[in-house]
């Protein structure tokens, strides 16, 4: 279950698409510009590859398609960003492919609401919160859930109809 | 670095001396002078009774003592050796590795004892309380007289003496006050833990026990080897980035020492492998101990015989394939051997051979369990195999293949559970852990007459030769030990096979798979492709590449949990330009040509 978010932390926020997403910085490692990423045969789609990191192969994660999105476009904005997991009880590397990287904020618990849980089109335990910046929501990921789950989606397939079943 | 601590340094030499002992008990024979091996087992249980007793494990000591004493006489005297013998000797090394494993802290009291005077007047002795309480331990004794009056004033029904006792025991304080429970009443009894100083005191009486000789070696933690071996294979890479380098530079002046870095870094990684290096012998004088067991068990009489056992093997590739083979030999043990009259009935000697070998085949080792038992029946795998819905009923299968239909998971053949083997947990276990070592599992069996069951290791699985090979720009390494040759494939000769992928190779026809294809790479292929062909379980299978780039030394990494599902693949390597080339996974890809190969028919 993901906690409430009590203190205050900086978060590096990425863009996919118009959502902004953010994940806290100390689960970043680095953030790399997309070079050569070799494919792994019979891997499914959104597993891209590996790509050498200081002489380490990472596994590299399409973030749209693990997320639910649809496939995007390679441009000079896309980033590599190297995340530290854990993942049964084991710290893991992997990069994530974003559309772009912007900026390092902090966000104090005060600026951060709970993940909604009606009408929601996120699934909501994978997230941590949602930011306010200005106008701006931000969704604050819990990176360690995401990828403890097979389930290649962020976005509920149907956000509306199941509550719709529930209620019937 | 901080200093080690001495009773560590005991636990892991007795951990050898009882190595030592099992090893020796096995190697006795019985109703004959046990001659040097009982020397041999005389000074490991003395070694292990002189040190137990310095580093204060005094119930190793004490119960060692009584085995020593026993083995004394056999040494001495050169009596011949028997059964018994050698199960007490077994059984005596298993409750030393319990005490020493669960070491109760043994304490040491001091206990003032002043009795009331008229003890004596009711029959009480004294002396035989104190030899109580020395039973409890070890335990000192002074006695006091300066209470004892001038002779003419003595009550030779009193007593005047009182002592002071000094104890070390594991037992509970309540089994000392149980020594004095009858003579409580007007006694003075103090009992209190003594002082360390004075512990440290007594125990320096002690007599130490010359280590036994061994050859000169420095035990090394072996995460500090795994850490080396880490660091040469990045200096691997690097030095071939750097020969990378210089070669498209055609600087003169750098090619010489570029040279000289890429001899020493391949001496260093020889070296540094070599290091974590191990006999396989190791593992194998624990497989006595489990045939003796299991055979006693099951009352079966089985011989383990061992071959090879100097065969060395990289210690991370050892230790995982303890299971595995515990497994197969408890197959063997169980499955495998007939009883006694069975065997007898069929016309074979009442004593059954398990055969463990182990021997250098290319860069793999070849771990062999063979076994003079029944053997396995095909058409009995076969009606199982059906009866589990595992193969069609008409299916045409080799014997080799039936054969391989063991390991699939849910095929367990013992007809019912026995306490040794059979419950579930089957040789797919096995050949999963084998294939998780790069390794292979083969299997011969004539009925009647025994089986035969061949490991395959490599050698190491930190870094191999590697066949580098492209296709399509991706470049893949195939383990040098699997490739037997490379054949041309020309674009015209696809097309005439009618679309079967065969190739005819000095008249042989091998089945090939066509990567280009297989991992859905682009681009248009070469006119001239090349088929690698390898072998894998007795299986050779080609696999076509645009082009084959040369050999390459594979520091092996690992893809992780996040493909741990990619059958094709079994981990990556960096290049010298920085590009990440994968590492085929014979296994895989083998069984993919071998189920392709049977659809077509």
């Amino acid at each position: 279950m993901t906690t409430a978010i009590t203190e205050t932390a900086q978060y590096m926020t990425f863009k996919l698409g118009d959502e902004l997403f953010a994940i806290n910085v100390a689960q970043v490692r680095e953030v790399l510009e997309v070079s050569q990423i070799t494919r792994i045969p019979t891997a499914p789609e959104y597993m891209r590859g590996v790509v050498n990191v200081r002489g380490k192969a990472i596994p590299v994660v399409d973030l749209r398609l693990k997320f639910g999105l649809p496939k995007g476009q390679a441009t000079v904005h896309t980033r590599i960003v190297v995340i530290e997991l854990e993942m049964d009880g084991e710290v893991t590397v992997v990069g994530g492919v974003a559309d772009s990287v912007h900026e390092v904020i902090e966000l104090e618990p005060s600026h951060i609401n709970p993940p909604p849980t009606i009408a929601s089109r996120w699934r909501t335990d994978l997230i941590r919160g949602m930011g306010r910046r200005g106008e701006d929501f931000i969704i604050i990921l819990d990176i360690n859930a995401i990828f403890s789950s097979d389930a290649l989606a962020l976005v509920k397939q149907s956000s509306f109809s199941a509550e719709e079943v529930a209620v019937s | 670095m901080p200093a080690p601590n001495p009773a560590e340094t005991f636990l892991v030499e007795a951990e050898d001396l009882l190595t030592q002992i099992e090893e020796s008990a096995l190697e006795l024979e019985v109703n004959q002078p046990g001659g040097e091996c009982v020397h041999r087992l005389f000074r490991a249980f003395h070694t292990i009774k002189g040190s137990g007793a310095m580093f204060g494990f005094e119930a190793v000591a004490e119960f060692t003592h009584g085995v020593e004493t026993t083995l004394d006489r056999y040494r001495t005297e050169n009596l011949p050796v028997t059964a018994e013998l050698v199960e007490t000797v077994l059984s005596a090394k298993d409750e030393i590795k319990r005490l020493l494993e669960g070491k109760p802290a043994a304490k040491e009291w001091a206990i003032g004892i002043r009795l009331h005077p008229d003890v004596l007047k009711n029959g009480t002795n004294p002396r035989l309380l104190l030899d109580e309480l020395a039973e409890l331990g070890e335990c000192q004794v002074r006695a006091h007289w300066d209470a004892v009056p001038a002779l003419a004033a003595i009550d030779v029904h009193s007593c005047y003496v009182h002592w002071d006792a000094r104890l070390r025991t594991e037992k509970a304080v309540e089994a000392i006050r149980d020594v004095f429970i009858f003579v409580e009443d007007g006694s003075e009894i103090r009992i209190g833990e003594a002082k360390a100083k004075e512990v440290a005191e007594s125990a320096r009486q002690v007599v130490t026990a010359k280590p036994a000789a061994a050859e000169s070696t420095v035990r090394v933690p072996a995460s500090k080897l795994d850490r080396l071996v880490n660091l040469v294979g990045e200096l691997v890479m690097n030095q071939s980035r750097l020969s990378q380098a210089t070669a498209g530079m055609g600087a003169p002046e750098l090619a010489a020492p570029v040279e000289e870095i890429e001899r020493l870094v391949g001496e260093l990684r020889e070296t540094v492998l070599g290091i974590r290096m191990m006999p396989i012998g190791v593992t194998f004088h624990r497989f006595k101990r489990l045939v003796h067991d299991l055979s006693a068990e099951l009352g079966k009489e089985i011989d383990l015989v061992t071959e090879g056992a100097e065969t060395e093997l990289d210690k991370t590739v050892l230790d995982q394939l303890g299971d595995p083979l515990v497994h197969l030999i408890r197959n063997s043990v169980d499955h495998g051997i007939e009883s006694g009259e069975q065997r007898r009935a069929a016309g074979k000697a009442g004593r059954g051979t398990i055969r463990l070998a182990a021997r250098h085949m290319g860069s793999n080792v070849v771990v062999t369990i063979e076994d003079d038992g029944r053997g396995l029946n095909p058409e009995a795998i076969r009606g199982k195999a059906i009866e589990r819905g595992l193969i069609g009923a008409e299916a045409a299968l080799s014997e080799r293949e039936i054969f391989q239909l063991i390991f699939l998971p849910g095929f367990s053949m013992a007809k019912e559970v026995t306490s040794v083997s059979g419950r579930g947990v089957g040789m797919d276990v096995v050949k999963r852990q084998v294939e998780a070592l790069r390794g292979s599992v083969n299997i011969a069996s004539t009925l009647g007459k025994g089986t035969v069951i061949s490991l395959t290791l490599p050698l190491t699985l930190a870094i191999i030769d590697g066949l580098l090979v492209e296709i399509g720009g991706d470049q893949f390494i195939a383990p040098m030990a699997v490739v037997t040759e490379n054949v041309e494939l020309h674009r015209g000769d696809r097309a005439k096979n009618n679309g079967r992928n065969v190739v005819a190779v000095r008249g042989e026809l091998i089945p090939y798979l066509y990567l280009r294809e297989l991992f859905s790479i682009e681009g248009e292929e070469p006119e001239i492709e090349k088929i690698v062909i390898v072998r894998h379980e007795e299986q050779r299978v080609g696999l076509v590449v645009d082009r084959v780039l040369g050999s390459h030394q594979t520091v092996i990494q690992s893809l992780g949990t996040f493909y741990r599902n990619i059958d094709m693949v079994s981990g990556a390597t960096i290049m010298g330009d920085g590009r990440v080339a994968l590492i085929l996974n014979m296994a895989g890809l083998v069984q993919l040509a071998s189920q392709r190969l049977r659809t077509e028919h």
